[in-house]
């Protein structure tokens, strides 16, 4: 029994972990601009797509001969900067001209609604509806502890995420970049006039977070290995429920809610058919936000009359 | 009762409005007793008292922040209040939601104008008449007899309202594109048209030129009059606090440091303090 | 006299459309074209009274869609038609006729319902909690119907094709486009007597300042409560006639994308206008049907330059430009009009605000 559920807690912490790196990135991007990215999860799929392509590019080559650890050290930092990439472009074309124009939000966030939307029907326009098979480039060593079983690639998931939360914690509370972040987040209008760069410090969030989620797809690749153009949708809504369950803005509250989340959609599945998870997990997260609306780490704002 | 303001109303000066001579009948208008607000750790209001009887024009001053306007917050149902009774006309109705208390003939204005910019001025009158629509959804769905007696009612009620304090002409206006001495009017327009029993001016005053000032004491005064409305305002221009209220309150810190008629207050050394920081600095 | 002349327009248009269909001067696919567009109608009008006249973010739309869709063909299926889930019918498949209507609002009612309580959480936050809220019910309701077996669950449910066959033994007509016509017809009354009057003006005021609407006397919770009620129950009407039209209904038909349509036509046609929700209906459906005929000739045209241009050939030899374009191309438009146009076609007005021509045969404020 104790058995079982340790096991149960390595697959939540794994599976949590890809929630946690996508929340991250939407947690980031919130606390910066009080904007949804509802196109995140879209660019977490994107990642796991240039990696498949990158890894798959350098297989054809000779560093095959070299061996997969290679071809996948050169393809995390590769897809990393590329679906950074992707992230910053999108808001340069879509969300900075209405910044610019002081648009409301509203629009800023249908237009990211709309953005997920092409990234995924354009995937699957251009790349047809047959799902991409990503290559293994790295055996899997399975350790045993007991009656638990753990494998090389579960545990490096899980050390990822733990590892890009304290990064991105120490950058968000320690250095000058991430006070600036801070900073825009209470007040968008003051911080231009004090000198700092506004849209230098948003490319640097996107990138921030676009390149987690890269390195979440990439990840998610390496650990399921079947990649379809909608994988983004439903892992990225969830993601964001789960930031938002944390107490969106708040890094601490986007690591644990996505844990969370994968806590609970573990345990669903360990106790009821597989069918009921998303229907239980949703529901779970709906009662957790209307007992705290804003989220476990969220601070309320009042209005003021 | 005709209730055109003309242009040439009455000239008092600044001779202060007496209070109510008559006696009242039946319970207060309003008491308030120990009112405390804390948010957090923060006393904004403490143990706060008064009691109305009908009839005055008092005042409520302070410095920033000193927590007026969460009195007004408190007695308009915005918030519930920590501690402390508010008993209207013999009802507590601490707790009661805010289109509760209006409905019980308590209305308000904003520090910031709150007009529906996007609506007519009309429109803005209109709709605060919903505490006494008498129909439903259906109603309106159907339009019975009772909807459409009911609409002409409250169209009516707005106009006549607008025409009263001359501000007819601007009944297809949208309040963004007024000036602000007039979305000021609109916004006491729109307060008056619910009958209240107490009229709760937030800072009526402020952002107004010298001219609209005058005006606007005027137009305060009249309304006291005609409208036979209780009146409590907040207020930092010292010349309409003094000009019209009869008896003044002094709020520091959520504590009322002083309270009296206006000459009373102009001299005590506390509201002094409070106000200009002590002579010995 | 005046009043009298949109009426009678209305019912004009009703007979002709009708009379053409019968005659077979209309074919079934210009028929079904316009039936699309009249529920297209409804579902944007409707969800336009929640995102548009009280300016909140309600993204699950398509959850209501679906609760009509079902109770009304479960319940139609179960009453009036030979079935392999519920056997023989109840009652005689005559009667369908006459109970169709009826049917229809009870699955509204019961989308009206579910809209109850996903406007209680609406009293407490606005804005992206809402779109959360939203989004996560209309999860729920697609994952609770896939888990219902007895319905169909993911396989989905059918058998109301013969719901339309028994109404068609009563009287020969093109019953479906009668319903539909005149389920739009009601709607846009509805909608219309709600948001004109007193009452329904004060959604208005949430919209543009909630905090003076409650202290203005106008309680907010009950108008967002009503205000929810009917835009679900609309919805749900919608669902209802979708399901009888194509006579096969998934829970794949109502998810996200099928809401996110309902949020393009409410801001193509502008939030808070009525006739632009009309408008942009009627614009969208053309549009998406427009797309079916001339993405093939993309494809043919990407074709032509095989072996001309060098480039051309880098396009894969079989590769069409199939009808999944059709779903980049409307998110698109839509990015599109929010950098250029936010405010959509008629914005905040209404038609006759354009035309004040118009006021003379109809008063629309």
């Amino acid at each position: 029994m104790i058995a079982t559920f340790i096991q149960n807690l390595f697959n939540a912490l794994q599976w949590g972990s890809f929630y946690s790196l996508i929340a991250l990135g939407y947690t980031l991007v919130y606390g910066v601009l009080t904007l949804i990215n509802f196109a995140h999860g879209d660019i977490f799929m994107v990642g796991a797509y240039i990696a498949f392509f990158v890894a798959t590019f350098f297989l054809g080559t000779a560093l095959l001969a070299e061996g997969g650890w290679v071809v996948l050290a050169l393809t995390i930092p590769l897809t990393m900067i590329l679906t950074a990439f992707v992230g910053v472009t999108l808001e340069r074309i879509a969300y900075r001209p209405l910044r610019r124009k002081g648009a409301n939000r509203l629009y800023v966030v249908i237009t990211a609604l709309m953005c997920g939307l092409i990234l995924e029907n354009g995937n699957l326009a251009l790349l047809g509806a047959s799902r991409k098979s990503f290559p293994e480039l790295v055996d899997k060593v399975v350790f045993s502890i007991g009656p638990v079983s753990l494998t090389n690639l579960k545990v490096a998931v899980v050390f990822s995420a733990i590892a890009v939360f304290f990064l991105l914690q120490f950058i968000v509370t320690k250095t000058q970049i991430g006070m600036a972040m801070r900073a825009i987040s209470y007040d968008k209008f003051a911080v231009p006039l004090m000198g700092i760069p506004i849209d230098t410090i948003i490319v640097f969030t996107f990138i921030l977070g676009s390149s987690m989620a890269g390195l979440a797809g990439l990840l998610f690749a390496l650990s399921y290995p079947i990649l379809d153009p909608f994988m983004g949708a439903l892992i990225g809504w969830k993601a964001f429920i789960a930031a938002v369950v944390g107490g969106i803005g708040d890094i601490r509250g986007a690591f644990l809610g996505g844990f969370l989340l994968g806590f609970v959609e573990i345990l669903v599945v360990a106790f009821f058919p597989s069918t009921f998870r998303d229907l239980i997990a949703f529901s779970i997260l709906l009662i957790i936000l209307s007992v705290k609306p804003t989220g476990l780490f969220g601070v309320a704002k009042t209005t003021k009359i | 009762m005709n209730r055109t303001l003309s242009a040439e109303t009455t000239g008092e000066s600044t001779a202060a409005v007496s209070e109510a001579s008559s006696a009242p009948t039946g319970p207060r208008l309003l008491e308030i007793q120990h009112l405390t607000q804390r948010f957090g750790g923060l006393c904004a209001v403490s143990d706060f008292n008064a009691a109305f009887e009908g009839g005055e024009l008092r005042g409520l001053i302070g410095p920033n922040g000193a927590g007026k306007t969460t009195v007004f917050n408190l007695v308009s149902g915005f918030y519930k209040p920590t501690e402390g009774a508010l008993i209207l006309k013999g009802k507590n109705i601490a707790g009661m939601k805010p289109h509760q208390v209006t409905g019980m003939g308590i209305a308000r204005t904003f520090q910031n104008i709150r007009l529906w910019n996007d609506m007519t001025v009309l429109d803005n009158i209109r709709i605060s008449q919903h505490y006494q629509l008498g129909y439903t959804i259906w109603g309106s769905l159907f339009r019975s007899r009772n909807y459409m007696a009911a609409e002409e009612r409250i169209r009516k009620k707005a106009l006549d309202i607008l025409e009263a304090l001359d501000l007819a002409r601007f009944a297809d206006e949208v309040p963004k594109n007024l000036p602000y001495g007039i979305q000021r009017k609109v916004e006491i327009a729109r307060a008056l048209s619910i009958d209240p029993d107490l009229l709760l001016l937030d800072e009526p005053a402020a952002g107004l030129n010298s001219r609209d000032v005058q005006e606007l004491i005027q137009l305060i005064r009249w309304i006291h009059k005609e409208f036979d409305v209780t009146i409590w305002m907040i207020e930092h221009q010292m010349t309409v606090v003094m000009s019209l209220c009869s008896w003044i309150q002094v709020l520091d810190f959520g504590v009322t440091i002083a309270e009296g008629t206006p000459e009373e207050i102009q001299n005590n050394p506390a509201v002094i303090k409070a106000y200009l920081g002590d002579e010995n600095i | 006299m005046q009043r009298l002349t949109v009426p009678v327009l209305l019912a004009i248009l009703f007979f002709v459309l009708v009379g053409m269909s019968y005659y077979d001067l209309l074919d079934l696919y210009i028929q079904s074209v316009i039936m699309f567009v009249g529920i297209n109608i409804i579902l944007g009008s409707s969800l336009n009274i929640v995102n548009g006249y009280m300016g909140e973010f309600a993204c699950g739309h398509a959850a209501f869609m679906a609760i009509g869709a079902y109770i009304s063909s479960v319940i139609n299926v179960m009453l009036f038609t030979q079935d392999r889930i519920f056997g023989a019918p109840l009652l005689p498949p005559e009667m369908s006729l006459y109970f169709f209507p009826f049917v229809l609002l009870i699955g509204g009612f019961g989308a009206a319902i579910a809209g109850l309580l996903v406007a209680i959480p609406s009293f407490k936050t606005r804005g992206d909690y809402l779109a959360i809220i939203t989004i996560a019910a209309n999860f729920i309701v697609t994952s609770t119907i896939i888990n219902m077996d007895t319905i169909g669950g993911s396989r989905g449910f059918m058998g109301m094709k013969q719901i339309t066959f028994a109404m068609e033994d009563v009287i020969f007509l093109p019953w479906m486009l009668i319903w539909v016509i005149l389920s739009t017809y009601f709607t846009v009354w509805v909608i219309y007597r709600y948001v004109s009057s007193t009452y329904g003006k004060g959604i208005i005021a949430i919209h543009q300042d909630e905090v003076a609407a409650e202290i203005m006397s106008v309680n907010t919770n009950k108008m967002k409560l009503v205000a929810f009620m009917i835009s679900s129950g609309l919805a749900g009407l919608a669902g209802g006639l979708f399901a009888h039209i194509l006579g096969y209904i998934n829970p794949g038909s109502f998810g996200i994308l099928k809401s996110t349509e309902a949020l393009v036509i409410v801001y193509l046609g502008g939030m808070g206008s009525l006739s632009g929700s009309i408008l942009a209906a009627i614009l969208f459906t053309l549009l998406l049907e427009g797309l079916r005929f001339v993405l093939p000739w993309m494809s043919s045209g990407l074709h032509w330059f095989d072996g001309v241009f060098y480039w051309a050939d880098l396009i894969p030899e079989g590769y069409q430009v199939s009808q999944v374009w059709k779903w980049v191309i409307i998110p698109l438009i839509l990015v599109l009009l929010m950098q250029f146009r936010p405010e959509g076609i008629l914005g905040n007005k209404e038609l006759s605000d354009l035309f004040p021509r118009l006021r003379r045969w109809y008063s629309f404020k």
